[in-house]
């Protein structure tokens, strides 16, 4: 057998806005930490965070479906991108 | 010609959209249900406002995904009618019939006011019954109204003569200060590149009757009605 079909991974997306694309909360919150005397914060972005768990699948095959469901559900790529690592 | 009504779980416009279409207007309308494909044989197509599904994810992308809406992308690929309001919009943008997204207001608040809209392009079946530059007094509520797109997308828009609406003060400029979330350009709504397809924030449904204090909405629905007519 190549791989454990039982074998589970986890997958961990990161969905943040486009550089192009301004954020207003990330210039909120740089805003508040501003005032409150966080001083050398240069920018601040604000993103998403999922964490996925997968069964039954082969690493490269688990890479695609994470790219595919990230890519078609996860992010809306007209304003967003994302990363993601996958453990097993 | 007949109106459906969209009706997702966390809709909470579809009534008044109804009420619009049937009791103002005076024509058959219907309320479909998100998880059927089946748009009986309606003319044309309203995706209400609201929160659907929660605003889970992101503001209309659950709704995007389902059944009613895979019918609604068909339905539109033919011509069909349909317009987008608030929610609606987001619905829209999220499937793919329209470009650009609605992201966060700028200011971060949910803004709940009447506002002042132009009409930019008065030749489209969502607008006929209005005077090119009509100054319109429709009211918004959303939270995620800022509309976003690429460069090559707004030229294309402005190119087609596709921004139907922008937000203005009540001389009819579109000044930074009548621009209530941020939107590029001031853009209030857009049309598809066939015109069959309107998406817009302001609730014309909310601002269609004298007694809500306003009926300057009324004119979106009576130019769809011209134009059915028309066809």
């Amino acid at each position: 057998m190549p791989y454990n079909l039982n074998n589970s991974m986890k997958a961990y997306v990161y969905v943040s806005l486009k550089k192009s694309v301004l954020d207003p909360q990330g210039k909120t919150i740089h805003g508040a930490l501003a005032k409150m005397g966080f001083h050398g914060v240069a920018d601040v972005r604000q993103g998403k965070y999922f964490e996925i768990d997968l069964t039954g699948m082969a690493r490269a095959e688990a890479e695609a479906e994470v790219q595919r469901l990230a890519r078609e559900v996860l992010t809306n790529t007209v304003i967003e991108e994302y990363r993601y690592t996958l453990e097993e | 010609m007949k109106f459906g009504v969209l009706v997702f779980p966390g809709s909470n416009c579809d009534h008044d959209a109804y009420w619009t279409a049937s009791k103002v207007l005076k024509q058959p309308a219907t309320l479909l249900w998100h998880g059927s494909h089946d748009l009986e044989n309606c003319d044309a197509i309203i995706v209400p406002g609201g929160f659907a599904y929660g605003d889970y994810l992101r503001t209309g992308a659950i709704a995007s995904f389902s059944p009613v809406m895979e019918s609604v992308r068909k339905f539109a690929a033919g011509g069909g009618i349909v317009i987008g309001i608030c929610n609606g919009f987001q619905i829209l943008c999220e499937s793919g019939l329209l470009p650009g997204a609605l992201m966060r207001n700028v200011g971060l608040r949910y803004v709940c006011k009447p506002v002042h809209v132009r009409v930019e392009n008065a030749d489209t079946p969502f607008t006929n019954a209005c005077k090119p530059g009509a100054v319109l007094e429709i009211p918004i509520g959303h939270m995620e109204g800022n509309y976003f797109c690429d460069d090559t997308t707004l030229a294309d828009l402005k190119r087609g003569n596709r921004i139907l609406f922008r937000y203005v003060n009540p001389q009819g400029e579109a000044t930074a200060q009548a621009n209530p979330n941020g939107s590029l350009e001031n853009i209030a709504g857009i049309a598809s590149e066939g015109f069959n397809v309107l998406g817009m924030m302001p609730h014309p449904e909310r601002s269609a009757e004298a007694i809500l204090g306003c009926s300057d909405g009324l004119r979106v629905f009576q130019s769809l009605a011209g134009a059915m007519v028309k066809a």
